[in-house]
C-alpha cells in the first residue's frame, strides 16, 4: 500500500509542474490506488487450474485410507487425555513436550494433565482443565491416515461439539468407567447420552466406545460387562447397528490398549484388540464425490503473509482442485483456490471426506465467516429465509425460538408451524397440526430464520434450545 | 406517563391527554392509540400562503392539530412514535381531511379520544401512569464473537446493538490468532457498551454467556476501566453480575431472566413475572398437557367452557388493525376477568411476549384439564385461512 501512496504522491507533484499534464496524471494516479483487483486476482489464479479430473485421479490413487474421527463423551471422562496419549504413542509428540507440559501442568497443580494439554492449547483451556474448542490433530499408521477432532464435553460446548461431529466419518465415545462417574454422564443431564444423539443424527453410524480409566477399577471384568450392557442397549435405541459398535477397555493415562495391547496378566478375560486397532478396522462414510461442491467453512484466518485469506473445513461433497473458481455463500462472493491443505501437506486436488485448509485468493475476510458455505458456481447451494424440516424430538418442542445448528453453523431461527406428526417407522402422517411434539415423536415443521442461511435439501440440522439439544432433522 | 385531563360519558366515549416523561412512555403510547381513534398534538407543518399578488410563499408554522388515525409506527431503538392520519379538525393553517404525520414527543402533551374506551385500553393508562421507581437493566448475552446488548426497562426490551466479530478457531501448533481475536472482540464490546449504556440509570448490568467468555468480559471490563482511569465503569463495577445462559442469540435472555441471580435483585420487576409466567406454561404443557392450551380457537373454547385459570395475551393481539378482532380479544379478557380468573397481558416487546407471540399470542393455563379442544371439523377452514393469525 505504501509505494502505493508514495507513487501518487510523486505523480502528483510531478502533475503540479506541468500543469497540462496534471488532469491526466491524477486520474491515472487514482486509477493505480485501487490495489486489490479481486476480479484480476481471481482470473490470474484460475488460470493456474491443471483440469485435473479429479474423481479419476481419485479413485486410481492408492493412497491410504483417510478418515476423520470425532472424539466425544462427558466432561472429565478422559477424552484429551486419551487422544494425547494416542499421540504420544505413535510418537506423534515427542517426549521433551510431554515432560514440559508435565512439570507446567503441575506447577498450575493440574497434574496428570500432560498428555490432553497436547490438544487443550490456549491458555483458558489449561488453566481450567476443560476442553472448550474442537481441536484438529493428525497421525498415520501403517494401515491409514487420521485426523482426529477433539470434542469439549462440557454442555456450554455442545455448539463446538457439533461442528466436530459433522466434519467426522465415526465417533469415538470415551466413557469414564470409574466408580459413580460413569453414573453421572449417563444421567439424563449428562453429556454421554446428549452426545451420543447427537453423533447419531448428524448422520454418523460406526462408534468405538472406548471404556476410560479402567485401571481405577483394577481392571474388574464385571465394571466393563455393566457397562457394556447399560451402553450396548443405549446405543441400539439411538440407531446404532450392532455391528457398528465395538468396546475397547483402556486407560487414557497409563497408556494401556491404546496403541500397545493390553497385557493378558492384566485382564484375561479380554479377547478383543486396542483402540488403535479398532480405528483402522473403521472405515469412512462413503463420499458424495460426483455431486456438486459443497464445503463448509469451520474457520476463517489469516494463513500468513502470502495467504491473507484461509478457511479450513470439511469438504461436504464433491471435488476440488487448486484454480478451481468457487462461490460464498450467502455472501455470494466469488473466489478462486490459490492451494489446498490437507494436515500442512500442500495438495493439488481434494475430496469430499477430506478435512482441509484452503487458501483463498480474491475475496475478502469479511465476507467469509463460520459456517458458510463454499460451493461450485454453476450449481450453488440456495440460500434460505425457512424451510421445512423432518424433525425427531428429544424434548417438547412447540412453536418457538431456537438455536439452529448445521456444523459450524450457529444462528436462531423460530420453528413457526408444527405440521403434523409421522409414524417414525412409516412416515405416514398420524396428527395434523399438533399442538406440541413430544419427546420421541417425529414430526414435520416449518421454521423460519432471520437471515438468509445456505442450506439444501437432505442437510441435517440440530435444534436446542435453553441449553439442551430439543430435537433434530432433515431439511426437505 | 402523567395524565392531565381525562373525560369519559356513560357510553364510554371520551379522551385523555396525557404528558410523557420518558422513552418508555411512547410504548405505551403505541399500545393506546389505534386506528379511527382520534389524536390531538403539536405539529410543524410547511405552509403555503399565496400573497395577493399571486406569488406563493412558504411558512412553517407551529400549530395543534387533530388527526383521525389512519397507521402508527414505532422505533423502540430511539422511542419515537409516528402517528399518520387526516386531520379532522378545522384549522387555521391546514385544510380538513389533507393528511398529517403527527410525532409525538416527550415532554409534550398530546390527546387520545376513544369512540369506546374498553378494559384494555383503561388498563394502559392506569399502567402508564402508575409512578414507579423504574428499575432499568442493562443485559449483554453473548458468546465467543457474538454478543447483543439490551435495555430491559420494565415494558420494553430493546436491542441496542448487536457486535459480531469473527474470532479464528485454535489450530494445532498456534493460540495466538485465537488469543488476539477475542482481546479484540472485548475491546469492540466494551467500546460499544460505553456508547449504549448510561450507567448511572441502570440498576443491574448482567452479562451473560455459555462457558466463560461473561466471566472472561467482566474482567476486561474492570482492567480496561482502571488502566483508561473511566470513572463511571469503575463506579458501576458493583452492578455487573454474571450469569449463565446457552447461547449468545437474543431469546437467551428468557433463560437469563429467570435465573436465581436475577430473580434475587429483581423479583418485582414486571418482566421477571412475565418470564416467570411462560415458563409456568412450557412446564404444565410437558407435565399438565391437557390443562395448557394456546391459539385462538382452543382458548376460545376454554373460556367459553369457564376453565380458565390464568389467561396470557400478547399485547401485539390489542393493537391489531381489524377492530372486530381487537374486540373479540378485548371481549375475551372482559370474560375472563369476570369468572374471576387472572389475565395477564403480556409485553409483546420482551423475550417472554415474543415466546408466547410464536404460540399466536395467546395461551390459557386452566383449572381443570379439558381433552378434546383442538379436535373439530373447522379444521379445513382455518388451513384455508392459512393457519396461525400471527406473523
Amino acid at each position: 500500500m505504501k509505494w502505493y501512496k508514495e507513487r501518487m504522491w510523486t505523480d502528483c507533484w510531478a502533475g503540479l509542474d506541468n500543469k497540462k499534464k496534471k488532469g491526466k496524471d491524477i486520474v491515472e494516479a487514482v486509477k493505480d490506488l485501487s490495489v486489490v483487483d479481486n476480479a484480476a486476482d481471481i482470473e490470474r489464479t484460475a488460470k493456474t487450474n491443471k483440469n485435473v479430473d479429479v474423481i479419476k485421479e481419485f479413485a486410481a490413487g492408492n493412497a491410504k485410507k483417510e478418515s476423520n474421527f470425532v472424539v466425544v463423551g462427558h466432561v472429565d471422562a478422559g477424552k484429551s487425555t486419551l487422544m494425547g496419549r494416542l499421540l504420544y504413542d505413535l510418537k506423534v509428540v515427542d517426549e521433551r513436550t510431554i515432560q514440559k507440559f508435565k512439570s507446567e501442568s503441575e506447577k498450575i497443580g493440574k497434574a496428570s494433565f500432560q498428555y490432553a494439554w497436547v490438544l487443550d492449547q490456549t491458555e483458558e483451556e489449561r488453566a481450567r482443565g476443560v476442553t472448550m474448542d474442537i481441536a484438529q490433530n493428525s497421525f498415520e499408521t501403517d494401515k491409514a491416515k487420521f485426523t482426529i477432532l477433539d470434542a469439549p464435553g462440557h454442555r456450554d460446548f455442545i455448539p463446538n461439539m457439533i461442528a466436530g461431529s459433522s466434519q467426522a466419518d465415526f465417533a469415538v465415545l470415551v466413557i469414564d468407567s470409574s466408580t459413580g462417574a460413569f453414573e453421572a454422564g449417563f444421567h439424563l443431564q449428562g453429556q454421554t447420552k446428549e452426545h451420543t444423539l447427537l453423533v447419531r443424527s448428524i448422520g454418523i453410524q460406526r462408534i468405538i466406545v472406548a471404556v476410560n480409566k479402567l485401571d481405577s477399577v483394577s481392571w474388574a471384568e464385571e465394571r466393563f460387562e455393566e457397562i457394556r450392557q447399560q451402553m450396548t442397549v443405549f446405543l441400539t435405541s439411538a440407531g446404532f447397528h450392532a455391528k457398528n459398535i465395538s468396546f475397547v477397555p483402556c486407560s487414557g493415562l497409563t497408556g494401556e490398549n491404546v496403541v500397545t495391547p493390553l497385557k493378558p496378566s492384566k485382564a484375561p478375560w479380554y479377547k478383543g484388540s486396542s483402540l488403535i486397532t479398532e480405528l483402522e478396522n473403521s472405515s469412512p462414510l462413503a463420499r458424495a464425490i460426483d455431486k456438486p461442491l459443497r464445503l463448509t467453512v469451520a474457520d476463517v484466518f489469516r494463513g500468513g503473509i502470502q495467504n491473507p485469506v484461509s478457511i479450513s473445513g470439511r469438504i461436504d461433497s464433491g471435488t476440488l482442485q487448486v484454480g478451481d473458481v468457487l462461490l460464498a455463500l450467502p455472501s455470494g462472493e466469488k473466489t478462486a483456490v490459490k492451494a489446498i491443505e490437507i494436515n500442512n501437506d500442500p495438495r493439488p486436488w481434494a475430496v469430499a471426506g477430506h478435512n482441509c485448509t484452503i487458501h483463498l485468493a480474491g475475496i475478502d475476510m469479511l465476507h467469509l465467516k463460520q459456517g458458510d458455505v463454499l460451493s461450485s458456481v454453476s450449481n450453488p447451494i440456495p440460500v434460505v429465509k425457512e424451510f421445512t424440516a423432518k424433525v425427531l424430538a428429544f424434548q417438547t418442542i412447540t412453536p418457538m425460538a431456537v438455536d439452529i445448528h448445521r456444523g459450524r453453523l450457529h444462528v436462531p431461527g423460530k420453528i413457526t408451524h408444527l405440521v403434523r406428526t409421522l409414524d417414525k417407522a412409516t412416515g405416514e402422517e398420524v396428527k395434523k397440526k399438533p399442538r406440541f411434539i413430544g419427546p420421541g415423536t417425529a414430526a414435520q415443521v416449518k421454521v423460519s430464520l432471520e437471515q438468509g442461511v445456505p442450506l439444501e435439501r437432505g442437510g441435517r440440522v440440530v435444534f436446542r434450545f435453553g441449553g439442551v439439544t430439543v430435537g433434530s432433522g432433515v431439511v426437505e | 406517563m402523567r395524565l392531565v385531563k381525562s373525560y369519559r360519558d356513560k357510553n364510554n366515549n371520551g379522551f385523555v391527554t396525557l404528558y410523557p416523561e420518558e422513552p418508555e412512555d411512547m410504548w405505551h403510547a403505541y399500545n393506546l392509540i389505534r386506528a379511527d381513534d382520534k389524536v390531538t398534538g403539536a405539529a410543524v407543518r410547511n405552509v403555503q400562503i399565496s400573497t395577493d399578488t399571486g406569488s406563493v410563499i412558504s411558512k412553517r408554522v407551529h400549530t395543534t392539530v387533530k388527526i383521525s388515525v389512519e397507521s402508527i409506527d414505532f422505533d423502540p431503538k430511539v422511542g419515537e412514535l409516528h402517528v399518520k392520519g387526516r386531520v379532522c379538525e378545522e384549522n387555521n393553517h391546514i385544510p380538513l381531511g389533507s393528511y398529517h404525520t403527527l410525532d409525538l414527543e416527550l415532554f409534550r402533551n398530546f390527546t387520545v379520544e376513544k369512540e369506546e374506551w374498553d378494559d384494555v385500553s383503561s388498563g394502559v393508562v392506569i399502567e402508564a401512569c402508575a409512578s414507579r421507581k423504574t428499575s432499568e437493566v442493562g443485559a449483554i448475552v453473548l458468546q465467543e464473537g457474538l454478543a447483543n446488548i439490551c435495555l430491559v426497562t420494565e415494558h420494553m426490551t430493546i436491542l441496542k446493538q448487536k457486535v459480531e466479530v469473527s474470532i479464528p478457531r485454535k489450530r494445532a501448533g498456534g493460540v495466538s490468532h485465537y488469543q488476539s481475536g477475542i482481546q479484540k472482540f472485548y475491546q469492540l464490546l466494551y467500546d460499544t457498551m460505553l456508547r449504549q449504556f448510561e450507567f448511572e440509570k441502570l440498576k443491574v448490568i448482567l452479562l451473560a454467556s455459555p462457558g466463560f467468555v461473561a466471566d472472561g468480559f467482566r474482567q476486561f471490563v474492570s482492567k480496561e476501566a482502571v488502566r483508561t482511569g473511566n470513572k463511571t465503569i469503575l463506579q458501576a463495577r458493583e452492578k455487573f453480575v454474571t450469569v449463565h445462559c446457552s447461547s449468545g442469540h437474543i431469546h437467551s435472555l428468557n433463560e437469563v431472566l429467570k435465573s436465581p441471580e436475577v430473580t434475587s435483585k429483581l423479583a418485582d420487576t414486571r418482566y421477571a413475572k412475565e418470564t416467570k409466567v411462560m415458563e409456568k406454561f412450557f412446564e404444565m404443557i410437558t407435565t399438565d398437557e391437557y390443562r395448557a392450551w394456546y391459539g385462538l380457537k382452543e382458548v376460545t373454547k376454554a373460556v367459553e367452557k369457564g376453565a380458565v385459570g390464568t389467561l396470557l395475551v400478547s399485547n401485539s393481539l390489542f393493537r391489531s388493525d381489524d377492530p372486530k378482532e381487537r374486540k373479540r380479544y378485548v371481549g375475551m379478557v372482559e370474560e375472563v376477568k369476570k369468572c374471576g380468573a387472572e389475565v395477564m397481558i403480556l409485553s409483546s416487546i420482551h423475550e417472554s411476549g415474543q415466546r408466547l407471540d410464536s404460540l399466536g399470542g395467546l395461551a390459557a393455563m386452566l383449572t381443570y384439564p379439558l381433552y378434546d379442544l383442538d379436535d373439530d371439523e373447522e379444521e379445513e377452514q382455518a388451513e384455508a385461512n392459512g393457519g396461525e393469525p400471527q406473523q
